[in-house]
């Protein structure tokens, strides 16, 4: 860990730009090295502990991939449904990727699998279904719950259609990119007699195994980012995500909100650590709050200094993120992506924030609205991509999932 | 929370969809020392000891004309018996059909003598390989849906079972039995990409 530094006050953009806060930021780097050495000593000859072959059950009251424990890999897939698909093929399409994703999930190849040994190592794979405005409407156009549709336009926002919203959300998570990659494949081809691919967005966090389970992730600004999420299987994690009193065939279901944001890491790489610090409310090194405490605890808005200034500046991401109101929170669960550069010009890095919430409308926007307004993280990060769907409830063995919209 | 389990466990909970025998006689129980070729015992059917896993069917339109049924068929008896021909609603005609591959293009043509499955054993039918081939479509065959096939064997004994159809880019090999309708394999070829169907012009 590096040392405590003095909460900093008073930045102005152009201060923090420039460098002008104090504090050496040496120490950081020192201290990691001679804990990579710790750890048990490992026999000679002993195979490490095999786990790809770790499922997550596909079947179930709730799809798999929202309470999961984040994977190291993702891949989120928009489609659009072809102009002549109706309510029933919707359904067979869906009939035909539950069935593709239950297999998968249990590292089986699914039917007609052109390279089933890559379906072998399911390494928590799991598959979620969500639905865009434009599949409900087609099944049923009263169906749609009220917060279905796009989200209020934000000034920050520079969105490009190509990542706009889509009929059809595949999330796709395993440890294992190759798994990934081949159960996108095979889902996309089934998919392919009714519907095409608008986008792709592949995303990853720290390689499974390198980090205790339960770490929260940090982005490539290398912030701690999702201190504050709802652990699920807590009766508040329940309430904040799962979905009640909506359409009928949502009831258990949730929300998922995925946003595109471009990071310009370049230009933060001219931010010195304090400001980094100042810009979020919270230490690099443990995404503790600047008013101290473990990464966990409150972050205390009244603080002051001693010079009767406020800790965390107004400025501040986890001010403006900040509500008193417990029921606008939302459940990250994003991941990291990074096309990189290129002899032709600069590459893309940033987030696929990827949020859970039983009404995006009542939870996120709220949020977003706060720091669209005012976050000086905004300097840096920008949305280039947003859509919303719905996320039906799972279905049982020998059933798919979205069956009680389709079917009524 | 999503319980993790090893992936073995969940395997075992995989086989097959629906299936039923029919038309044979209704006695499950093993007959003891009845190897009799296919199941000429008293009481037993050949169908009885019929199960299949994993059947699926290639999407196919009636301007197809034509496609195939794949999974693994196994006979649970102690009896062998031999499937000799198959049925579905949707074709006009049924035949079950062997590959044979010289280099990389396949042929199928009809296989003399059925499919013959020894006691306890099983038999693949494969894209590239055995197949039960559906000829003369009445009616598409589209992606997503169920589908019924009914297999004879040659004690006159039949089963069904339903069959996932699904979209399949191979299974394009030339037919060797002159029906005249088959098109020419090619690589790549979607069936379903109507509009890139220029494509298949490109080959002379």
């Amino acid at each position: 860990m590096s040392e405590r530094r003095p909460p900093s006050d008073r930045f102005s953009r152009r201060g923090l730009l420039l460098g002008g806060a104090a504090a050496g930021v040496g120490a950081a780097g020192a201290t990691v090295a001679h804990r990579l050495v710790g750890g048990e000593p490992v026999p000679e000859n002993a195979a490490p502990p095999v786990h790809g072959t770790q499922t997550v059950a596909f079947h179930g009251p709730r799809q798999s991939g929202v309470e999961t424990p984040p994977q190291a890999h993702a891949c989120f897939v928009g489609l659009d449904l072809e102009s002549g698909v109706d309510a029933e093929g919707v359904g067979r399409l869906l009939r035909l990727l539950s069935d593709d994703a239950a297999r998968l999930g249990a590292g089986r190849a699914p039917l007609a699998d052109t390279e089933p040994e890559l379906a072998e190592v399911p390494a928590r794979l799991t598959t979620t279904f969500g639905f865009g405005r434009g599949l409900v409407e087609r099944v049923d156009p009263g169906a749609v719950p009220s917060w279905l549709g796009p989200l209020p336009e934000f000034d920050q926002d520079d969105l490009r259609p190509e990542w706009g919203q889509a009929d059809l959300l595949l999330q796709v998570c395993a440890d294992d990119p190759v798994t990934v990659s081949h159960a996108a494949r095979m889902l996309v081809k089934d998919a392919r007699a009714f519907a095409g691919v608008a986008w792709t967005q592949t995303g990853f966090r720290r390689a499974h195994g390198s980090q205790p389970d339960g770490t929260t992730m940090r982005n490539l600004m290398g912030q701690v980012d999702g201190s504050i999420n709802p652990r699920p299987g807590t009766e508040e994690f329940d309430q904040l995500v799962w979905a009640t009193g909506g359409p009928a065939w949502l009831d258990g279901g949730t929300s998922l909100v995925l946003r595109r944001i471009a990071t310009d890491l370049d230009t933060w790489d001219e931010l010195d650590r304090p400001g980094r610090e100042a810009v979020i409310g919270r230490r690099v090194s443990d995404g503790a709050p600047l008013t101290g405490g473990g990464e966990r605890d409150d972050v205390d808005l009244d603080a002051t200094d001693s010079t009767g200034l406020p800790v965390i500046p107004a400025f501040a991401h986890v001010r403006r993120a900040r509500t008193g109101d417990p029921r606008q929170r939302i459940f990250r669960r994003g991941y990291n992506y990074d096309l990189r550069d290129t002899l032709g010009g600069s590459g893309e890095a940033g987030l696929l924030f990827a949020s859970f919430q039983a009404d995006p409308v009542r939870q996120f926007v709220p949020i977003q609205r706060r720091l669209d307004e005012l976050d000086l993280l905004n300097e840096w990060v920008t949305a280039v991509g947003s859509a919303v769907f719905a996320i039906p409830p799972g279905c049982e063995e020998g059933d798919y999932v979205g069956r009680a919209l389709v079917e009524g | 929370m999503n319980p993790t389990r090893t992936a073995g466990a969940a395997a075992l909970f995989s086989l097959a969809l629906a299936l039923s025998a029919c038309g044979g006689a209704d006695q499950p129980e093993e007959q003891a020392g009845a190897a009799a070729e296919d199941g000429a015992a008293e009481d037993t059917a050949a169908a009885d000891g019929f199960e299949i896993s994993d059947p699926w069917i290639k999407a196919a339109t009636v301007d197809d004309g034509m496609t195939a049924v794949f999974g693994e068929i196994s006979n649970t008896s102690d009896a062998d018996v031999t499937i000799v021909s198959a049925e579905h609603e949707a074709a006009g005609m049924v035949e079950l059909h062997e590959g044979v591959t010289e280099g990389a293009d396949t042929t199928m043509r009809e296989i003399e003598g059925g499919f013959p499955i020894p006691a306890g054993g099983s038999r693949v039918l494969e894209a590239g390989g055995d197949h039960i081939m559906l000829m003369d479509l009445t009616e598409d065959l589209e992606p997503g849906s169920e589908s019924t096939v009914t297999v004879e064997f040659a004690d006159g004994s039949t089963a069904e079972f339903t069959a996932q159809v699904k979209e399949f880019a191979g299974a394009n090999e030339d037919y060797d039995g002159g029906s005249g309708d088959e098109e020419e394999y090619e690589e790549g070829h979607d069936e379903h990409a109507g509009h890139e169907d220029e494509h298949m012009e490109d080959e002379g």
